[in-house]
Formats: structure tokens, sequence, C-alpha cells
């Protein structure tokens, strides 16, 4: 069995008088790229906001790397490796690149080496290192927002929608980045609309309806097979790559 | 998929308007102070009325910092930050009347030395009473906005009664410290010793804000937690504790700033804290919510422009600063440098 880097059990979640999350039953095997799919309005967001605490889970367990973490706060949970890219972004527009970059790096002062690679893999954060993340483009924000999960080493990264309205080119960008990170032997547990880009990263992937994931299984298995798709999703893959 | 193309990134130039539209709230204080030289006329009297509204202003302002910052980190609307100006100026005054012989002395380095043991016990007072405070009264209403001005206004009606309770219901009278009485002739103008001195204070103040809120570690995330709690949260910093931080230390500055409205005022009441807080909420408005450079500001304007009207036109005195709450917000209704958007 593979070994699980995070694991729920029956995990529900309640948004006020909406009851969204339904039972969610997800494994996240440790290395490698997860996806988690769906149409709009399923929970994929709420799944991740619950994994790090944002949203209270009313029932179930959410478990981390053999831990239980369900009553646990949001910055204990982020202490103990989550990198979390959320689908606003969340970027602190009135600091600079610089001070989001520090303000990140929650262990110490920024890394050299992997702030080099960050500049690499993210031209433009080197050029407006300085600047107001506020004054930046979507896509360039984009770049920061990830690139602060980047910048130390996070036993998991939760990453929503990170080429959502995103040019082309930019959304070339990002899949790099996370190709990098996925090279490097991270864990990511990715929602995706851009079926061209789950197809490229994907390892394993869940897919979600009504609050709950209706299927789990390899990414390949899902790409190929247009019927599980449609059935599962109501859309072939192949009608909606970017 | 393809590989992406070179990435040229540009930013645009601003125009001259977008910079000018940045910097005007920096140009008003200045421009007012312009304003009132040409409306006043005599270079003394504009001197003398310019150094007695910042001095007022530093005062509110040192009052409205606190509140900002808890209006934007926070979200908490306290209509209690006033009675810690109150608790500040009874407990500074408390301690200034025990040091007489400090105060009543011509050694300006006994006075200032009694003038800091009053500011040290007033700010551990109130910054204690604020601790209590933001667990007892705020911590149940975090996120009602309504139940924070209902039980804010009682918590303020309750320490008031327990001022009368501990120093008596009536008002107390006392004298400046020695050297800080009288004035100095500057230019044919008489500027009042202590006026000096809060204008000092006030700048020291201003100073060490924005070197801790710019320059270390937990101004950026006091600066973030503003703009996206959420996301601080998600890095893995307790905000809860920075909240609570937060809260003591602007309660402490309240504190501060009772103990030099008292010394401004010579005088003091159990409910001068509320009358001051109509000033430090319109501070707060003007400024921008959680902007302590925006209250910085606000309030040098407030001191001056009730300053230069009450010598111009003193029956509109009351009304100046109303005047011009209502124009800033009718130019930026979100306030001159909002850290937060209002909800």
């Amino acid at each position: 069995m593979t070994d699980a880097i995070l694991s729920l059990k029956g995990v529900h979640t309640d948004i006020a008088q909406y009851h969204i999350l339904q039972g969610v039953d997800l494994v996240v095997p440790r290395g490698g790229v997860t996806m988690l799919l769906g149409r709009n309005g399923v929970g994929k967001t709420t799944t991740l906001r619950t994994i790090i605490g944002h949203w209270k889970a009313k029932t179930g367990v959410i478990q981390f790397d053999g831990q239980d973490i369900t009553a646990l706060p949001t910055p204990a949970r982020a202490r103990l490796g989550f990198g979390f890219v959320p689908e606003d972004m969340g970027i602190f527009s009135d600091l600079t690149v610089e001070e989001n970059m520090i303000l990140a790096a929650v262990s110490g002062p920024l890394d050299p080496a992997r702030l080099e690679w960050i500049f690499n893999t993210f031209p433009p954060l080197k050029t407006f290192w300085q600047a107001e993340a506020g004054n930046l483009s979507g896509g360039q924000k984009q770049m920061l927002s990830i690139a602060r999960a980047m910048i130390e080493e996070r036993t998991l990264y939760l990453i929503d929608e990170p080429t959502k309205g995103l040019a082309p080119a930019i959304i070339s960008t990002m899949a790099k980045a996370l190709r990098d990170l996925k090279r490097q032997g991270a864990t990511i547990l990715l929602v995706e609309q851009n079926f061209s880009v789950a197809k490229a990263l994907g390892d394993t992937a869940a897919v979600m309806d009504d609050g709950r994931i209706v299927w789990t299984g390899a990414m390949s298995d899902l790409a190929n097979n247009t019927d599980l798709q449609e059935q599962l999703m109501g859309l072939s893959m192949e009608t909606r790559k970017s | 998929m393809t590989a992406a193309p070179d990435h040229q990134p540009t930013m645009h130039t601003a125009t001259l308007g977008q910079r000018l539209d940045t910097a005007a709230p920096y140009l008003l204080v200045p421009a007012l102070v312009l304003l009132g030289f040409i409306a006043i006329g005599s270079p003394a009297s504009w001197l003398t009325l310019t150094v007695s509204g910042l001095a007022m202003g530093m005062m509110i302002f040192i009052m409205a910092s606190g509140l900002t910052l808890v209006f934007g980190l926070m979200d908490v609307i306290n209509f209690g930050h006033g009675a810690f100006v109150s608790v500040g100026a009874f407990v500074g005054v408390s301690v200034l009347l025990a040091l007489g012989h400090w105060t009543g002395a011509p050694s300006l380095m006994l006075n200032l030395a009694a003038i800091f043991l009053a500011v040290i016990a007033a700010m551990i007072v109130t910054g204690a009473i604020g601790w209590a405070f933001e667990r007892v009264i705020i911590r149940p209403v975090y996120g009602f906005h309504l139940k924070q001005i209902l039980i804010t206004m009682g918590g303020l009606i309750v320490m008031e009664q327990m001022i009368s309770v501990v120093w008596g219901p009536d008002e107390i009278f006392f004298a400046r410290p020695e050297m800080l009485k009288g004035a100095i002739t500057f230019a044919g103008a008489a500027l009042e010793r202590y006026r000096l001195l809060a204008v000092g204070v006030g700048a020291v103040i201003f100073i060490t804000l924005r070197l801790v809120l710019k320059r270390t570690k937990i101004g950026l995330i006091v600066r973030a937690g503003v703009q996206n709690g959420e996301m601080v949260q998600a890095l893995g910093y307790e905000l809860r504790l920075v909240f609570i931080g937060v809260f003591i230390a602007g309660s402490a500055l309240a504190g501060l700033g009772g103990v030099m409205w008292a010394m401004y005022q010579e005088v003091i009441t159990a409910g001068m804290g509320e009358a001051m807080m109509t000033l430090v909420f319109i501070v707060v408005i003007i400024g921008g919510l959680g902007s302590v450079e925006g209250a910085f500001i606000g309030a040098l304007m407030v001191g001056l422009m009730q300053n230069y009207i009450a010598f111009l036109e003193p029956k509109m005195a009351l009304f100046s600063n109303i005047a011009l709450m209502t124009a800033i917000l009718m130019w930026r209704p979100q306030g001159m440098m909002p850290v937060v958007k209002a909800k």
C-alpha cells in the first residue's frame, strides 16, 4: 500500500447553513501530484480550506503525516509543513514582493540558493523585488503566490487553481514551476480546471461531485478514458483542453 | 505543452496625476499650514497656533494609533478605547501628585523623570487592563460589529464608574511640572514649553511605530494581518497572539495619550476619554482604517484645523472637524490611506 501523507475520512464541512462537504474520503500519497478535479461548486476549494483549517470539519478525521490534525488551528497545521496557495492568491498587496517572501520564510532568513531557483523560475519576481505586490499583473501575482509556498521546503503543497484566468504563456511558466517542484520530490495536492495542465502534471486523481470523492485512480486512466470523464464530470477532457 | 517564451516584464511608469494622487495626503498638512499662514496674516500668531495645533494633533495621534490598528487588524470597533485614555490620565496624574517634590522642583531632569515614571505607570496599567478587556469583553464578540459596539460601550461606562469609585467623582485639578510651565519666545511667537514637548513625544511615537511596522518581522505580520489575516495564519503565524499584543499596545498608547492630554488640560475627569473619542474616531476614519500614517496625517490636520478656526472664527471651531471629515470622505470615501476597506 502506498504511504499516505494526508488522508481525510468522512469529512463533513458546513459553511453557514450550507452543507458543502458531505463525507469526503481522500488519500494523498507521499511524493508526486494528486489532482483534485470536478465541476465548479462541488467542494474542491472547500476541501483545501478544510485541510488547512480555514473551515472546521464538522465531523470526520484529517490525518497528516500520521498525526490527527482535525482539531488543530490553522497556524499549527501550517507549521507542520503545509504550503498553501489559495484560489485568490492571498497576496499582501501593500507589501513589497520582498516583504511577501520574507513573511513566507517562517523558519528564518531567506535561503539564497532557494531564492535563486525561484528567480530562475519566475524572473519577474527579481525584476519587481522592491515593487508593491498590489502593482503586479495577475500572472505575476500568481507567480508570487506560488513562490511564497516554494521559498521553504514544505511537506505538502496545497495549490488551488494556479492557472485560473492566466495567459497561455504564463500557464506554461506555472506548469514548469510545478514540474520542477515535483521533480524535487515534493508532494502536491492540486486543484486545476485546465485539463492539459492536469494531464501533464498529475500522477493520481480524485474527482469530486456533490461534496464527495466519487472516483480515485491514476491520472492517466482518467485522461485516456473519455467515457469516464463524461460520466464523472459531464464533459470529456478532450473537449475541455485549453 | 509549448515552452514558455522569454518573459520580458514591464511596469508602466506612473503618470504625474497618479503620483500626485498617491502623494496627495502627504501634501495636505503643509497645504493647511500654508493656508493658515495666509488666512491668519500675523506670522507670530500663526507660529503659536501652528505649534499648538501640532501638539494637539500629536496627542490625538497617540490616542488614535492604537485604535486604528485594532480596527484594521482585528476588525474590532472598540468604543471602550476612551476608557483607557481616562484610566491612563488618572494613573499618570496620581504618580505625578505622589512625586510632587520632583514635579515642583526647578529641575528639568527631575520634572522629566517624574513624567517618565507617570507615563510608564499609566502604560503598564492601561496595557494590563487592555489585556483583560480583550479576554473578557472583546473575545466573545469577534466578527459581530453591533455586539462589539454595545458591549464596548458598556465596558466604557463600567470603567468610568470604576474611576469614580477609586478616585472619587470630582474632577482633579493639578499643575504641570515646574519647568514645563510657561512659554519660550521665538520669532515674536509665544511657544508653550509643554506643547513643544508634546510635539516631540508624538514625533518619537510616530517614528517608532513606523520603524516597527516597516522594519521588523512583527511589523510585517501586523501589516499583512491587516490586509489578509487568513493568509497570515496559513503561513504559520499565530495571529491571535499578534491580536492580543496589538490590543495591549493600543491600550497602553491610549494611556500615554491620556497622561499627555491631562498635562495639557491640567484637569482630569472620568469622562475625558469619552469626550476625546469624537476627535479620535474622526482621525481614524479620515486617515483610513488600519493606517498609522493616515491617522498621523489626519490627527495633525484635526489639531491644526481646530486651532486655526478657533482663532479665525471661534463659532465655527466645533463644526470645523466634522466639515474636514465630510470633505475628506467626499474626496476619498475610504479615508486618505486605507489599509483595509470599510465593510
